[in-house]
C-alpha cells in the first residue's frame, strides 16, 4: 500500500462501500420493522385487510413496479459505462434513472389523489366509521408508501449530485465509487418496493 | 490500492437479461394472486418478491462480483430479520 507512488488526495473506495452497505443495513431493518408491524396488523383484522387491500389498483402498482425495475437496470448499467469509460452514456443511463423516477411519483400522486378524493387518509371521516383493521392498514399503506417515496426523492437528489460529478469529471473510470454508492441506494429503493407491491397491492 | 475489486466490468447485456427474468417473476405474481387462491397466493407472492431481491442483490448490487464478505454481512442482516419475524409470530401464534 505505501508503495504506491501516486500520492493524491485520501481515498479508499472500499471503506467507502462498506459505509454504504452497512446504511443500507440500517434501512432494511427500518423497513423490516414496519413489516413486521404489517403482519401482525394483518394476522389480528384479516377480514378488513382483505377488504381494505381490495381498494388498491393493481394496475397502477404494477406499472410503478415495471417503473422502478427498470430504472435500477439503467443506474446498474451506467456503471458498466463509466468502468468503459463512456461519459455520455453514463450521463444518459442517469438521466433515464431519474426520468423514471419522476415517472414513478407522478403515478403515486395520482393514486395518492385519487385515494384522498375518495376520502381515505389518516383522519377522514369516511376512515373513522370504518373498522379498526381497514385505518391501521390505510395507516400503514400512507406511512410506509410515503417513507418508500421519501427515499425515491432523496435517490433522484443523490443520483443527480453524481451525475454533476460526472458531468465535471469528478467521477471518471478509474475513481466512480460514489456512482457505485448512489446505485447501490437505488437498488434498495427498487428492494423495498419489490416487497411492498405484494404486501399492498397483490395480496388481497 | 486495491483496485482488484473494480476490474469486473459486467456486461450490458446482463442487465438486460435480469431485468427480464424480473419481469417474468413481477408478472407471474401478479397473475398468481388473480386468482385468488388464499394463503397460496400470499406464499406464492412472498416467494416471488424473495428470489426477486436475490436476484437484484447479486447482480444489480453487484454480491456476486463483489467480495464475499459484503453478502456474508447481508446473508447476517437476513438472518437477523428472519428470526425477529418468527419470534414476534411465535409470540403472537401460541399466546
Amino acid at each position: 500500500m505505501t508503495d504506491n507512488t501516486h500520492i493524491d488526495e485520501h481515498r479508499d473506495d472500499e471503506g467507502a462501500k462498506t459505509g454504504m452497505w452497512i446504511f443500507i443495513f440500517t434501512e432494511l431493518l427500518l423497513f423490516g420493522g414496519l413489516f413486521i408491524v404489517y403482519s401482525v396488523y394483518r394476522y389480528l383484522n384479516p377480514m378488513a385487510f382483505h377488504l381494505a387491500a381490495q381498494e388498491l389498483d393493481t394496475f397502477i402498482g404494477t406499472v410503478n413496479t415495471v417503473i422502478l425495475l427498470v430504472s435500477s437496470m439503467t443506474i446498474a448499467m451506467a456503471i458498466t459505462s463509466i468502468q468503459l469509460k463512456n461519459k455520455k452514456l453514463t450521463l444518459i443511463l442517469m438521466g433515464v434513472t431519474i426520468l423514471l423516477a419522476v415517472v414513478f411519483m407522478v403515478n403515486k400522486y395520482f393514486e395518492w389523489t385519487g385515494k384522498i378524493s375518495h376520502g381515505i387518509f389518516p383522519g377522514s371521516e369516511i376512515l373513522h366509521q370504518s373498522s379498526q383493521g381497514e385505518i391501521l392498514f390505510f395507516g400503514l399503506y400512507y406511512a410506509m408508501t410515503g417513507l418508500h417515496a421519501l427515499h425515491i426523492i432523496v435517490g433522484v437528489g443523490f443520483i443527480g449530485y453524481v451525475m454533476w460529478l460526472v458531468k465535471t469529471d469528478d467521477v471518471k473510470h478509474d475513481d466512480y465509487v460514489i456512482l457505485e454508492n448512489s446505485a447501490l441506494y437505488w437498488h434498495l429503493v427498487d428492494l423495498i418496493w419489490i416487497f411492498l407491491f405484494p404486501l399492498f397491492y397483490l395480496i388481497t | 490500492m486495491d483496485n482488484g475489486q473494480h476490474t469486473h466490468i459486467v456486461k450490458y447485456s446482463t442487465f438486460v437479461w435480469v431485468l427480464l427474468i424480473l419481469l417474468v417473476f413481477t408478472f407471474s405474481s401478479v397473475a398468481i394472486t388473480e386468482l385468488e387462491l388464499g394463503v397460496f397466493s400470499v406464499t406464492a407472492a412472498l416467494v416471488f418478491a424473495s428470489i426477486k431481491s436475490i436476484i437484484v442483490l447479486m447482480y444489480f448490487m453487484h454480491l456476486k462480483f463483489d467480495k464475499k464478505f459484503y453478502a456474508i454481512m447481508m446473508a447476517g442482516i437476513v438472518l437477523l430479520l428472519i428470526s425477529v419475524i418468527m419470534v414476534t409470530f411465535l409470540d403472537y401464534l401460541y399466546r
